[in-house]
């Protein structure tokens, strides 16, 4: 049996709600038995304090190659690997999605590795930050290497 | 002459500004602008060896910084 070749279906960023619909769609296609979804969403309380909303700021340019080169990375590791990537960057409310990837495989476990070594780059490789507003009115930008969030 | 550099998020809050234009001439290394943008007013907040992108692609402090090149200082990343 031939194993398909994976492929980059789509890398973006984006400014606007993140149609998740959409994203599911583009990565369907005959050969797929598991689709895994991974979806970063705004939450509402951050080490203790009461979050608002969410701003998002990105390097676009080297966001999207950066992002681009890994979705081609995992695909060159996950074979028959189907990936659609989008982050979106602006003011998102609590609750709204900040990044969804889809991988879809023939089968669930490459489906599943393949989400989780695209978000896990992603935090650690592609030049996004965000700026937390908190209820009391303070904003901070968010900096991992200072917090365990 | 002088050297561009995009700044973001909080690096461009430290400075007021999401471009500086560096005093020095190119070509150069990354370490030698890290050096200049940390003595200006606001580059007491960076770190002392603060990321650094060329043409949109991560460089260690000894790379070469040439004419026209694209230059930024990433903050610490948290995308997700």
């Amino acid at each position: 049996m031939t194993v398909p070749e994976s492929v980059v279906l789509h890398v973006a960023i984006v400014t606007g709600p993140i149609d998740v619909s959409a994203l599911l769609s583009r990565a369907q296609a005959p050969g797929v038995g598991a689709v895994s979804l991974f979806l970063g969403t705004v939450r509402d309380l951050n080490d203790g304090r009461p979050v608002s909303g969410m701003e998002y700021e990105a390097y676009e340019s080297m966001a999207e190659s950066e992002l681009r080169a890994i979705a081609h990375e995992t695909c060159g590791r996950i074979a028959g690997l189907r990936l659609v990537v989008e982050h979106r960057v602006g003011a998102l409310d609590i609750g709204e999605a900040s990044v969804a990837i889809v991988a879809a495989h023939a089968h669930r476990a490459q489906a599943m590795d393949g989400a989780r070594d695209v978000i896990e780059a992603l935090k650690r490789r592609v030049p996004i930050w965000k700026r937390e507003h908190y209820v009391s009115g303070d904003r901070e930008w968010i900096d991992p290497t200072t917090v365990t969030a | 002459m002088s050297i561009p550099v995009l700044l973001f998020a909080s690096y461009a809050d430290a400075f007021g500004a999401r471009r500086l234009d560096v005093p020095l001439d190119a070509p150069c290394q990354v370490a030698d602008l890290v050096r200049v943008i940390r003595s200006m007013p606001g580059g007491d907040r960076l770190p002392a060896a603060p990321l650094v992108a060329v043409n949109r692609t991560w460089v260690r402090e000894g790379a070469a910084v040439q004419v026209g090149d694209e230059v930024a200082l990433i903050p610490p990343v948290a995308g997700g």
